[in-house]
């Protein structure tokens, strides 16, 4: 099972994706951001850091990249693409998914162990947790504040696309306590959160089992391998 | 050298933190009289001979597709400079 992890220029967390991968058992392809080919990836993954320096939008230039048109095609065709933190807004300006994505409410780049209630479980990336189920992942962002207009508000909650909500704390003013979505086929989901950090024991969140135990992002990967293995 | 400007605010009813940000500093200052400040962006595309009225279609279209995101700004000026 081969996935793609997308490096474009700023790009930080493309390694801790291509681990989170292998892992989880899959096999990694690195994909640049202005090439097109998507190298018959069964998966994609839009890592988090700053691409293109965040010039323009968060984003936003990555949006235009060559490898996202390609992208955009076998999203629409349904291969399973998850976009985590910027990869998030990269989805959110590719128009995969609605809404936009603004500075924290409190104006504080924030980073900390996040709890999160998985919302939805009928998708590529969330098919391994159970409905309701709360997670802990690390989340950091500086421009996580999800909005969006009412009418897609209404859309989004009353079709199940939202896919995460932030639980206890809303770290960031994101409406409606929303940490991440997905599209209607669920093949594509993006959150501000990023569970390719908390995937191998011993470098994850802390649980009351053990400092550094918490392995909940890795079912995000293990999701994926097991939808493509069974489609 | 001819230019198209385009001016992109964040909407209206939005928190803009970076205005926010200035606004508290100049009430600081004794600005009373300012009541509030918002940030937005200039952003110039250069021409060598001026546009064409299509070309300036053209640059509405980028204005509205690309320089912003209607979900979060508001195009507010779109104007040929010579």
């Amino acid at each position: 099972m081969k996935i793609g992890v997308v490096t474009f220029p700023g790009t930080l967390d493309d390694r801790d994706a291509q681990r989170a991968v292998r892992i989880a058992g899959g096999e990694v392809v690195k994909l640049w951001h202005a090439d097109a080919n998507l190298h018959s990836v069964d998966a994609v993954i839009l890592p988090g850091g700053f691409s293109f320096g965040d010039y323009l939008r968060c984003g936003a230039i990555a949006a235009q990249a060559p490898v996202m048109e390609s992208i955009i095609d076998a999203a629409n065709g349904g291969l399973p693409v998850l976009g985590i933190c910027n990869g998030f807004q990269v989805l959110v300006e590719s128009h995969l998914l609605p809404g936009g994505l603004i500075r924290n409410e409190h104006q504080h780049f924030i980073c900390r162990d996040q709890k999160l209630i998985v919302e939805n479980v009928d998708t590529a990336w969330t098919n391994g947790f159970k409905l309701g189920q709360e997670i802990t992942i690390p989340l950091k962002n500086g421009e996580g504040g999800y909005i969006a207009d009412d009418e897609t508000l209404r859309r989004l909650e009353g079709d199940g696309l939202i896919a995460f909500r932030y639980s206890e704390v809303n770290p960031n003013g994101s409406v409606n306590n929303i940490a991440g979505l997905r599209n209607a086929r669920g093949n594509v989901v993006g959150l501000m959160p990023h569970p390719e950090h908390a995937v191998e024991p011993g470098f994850g969140p802390d649980t009351p089992l053990a400092m550094r135990s918490g392995i909940d992002g890795l079912t995000f990967f293990t999701s994926v391998l097991n939808q493509v293995v069974n489609s | 050298m001819p230019k198209i400007i385009v001016e992109v605010m964040p909407k209206a009813d939005l928190l803009d933190p970076a205005g926010k940000a200035v606004a508290n500093a100049l009430q600081r200052k004794g600005n009373a009289e300012i009541t509030n400040v918002r940030i937005g962006k200039r952003i110039e595309l250069h021409y060598e001979v001026t546009p064409t009225e299509a070309q300036v279609e053209a640059a509405k279209q980028i204005a509205a597709d690309f320089l912003s995101n209607g979900v979060i700004e508001d195009v507010v000026a779109v104007t040929v400079e010579n």
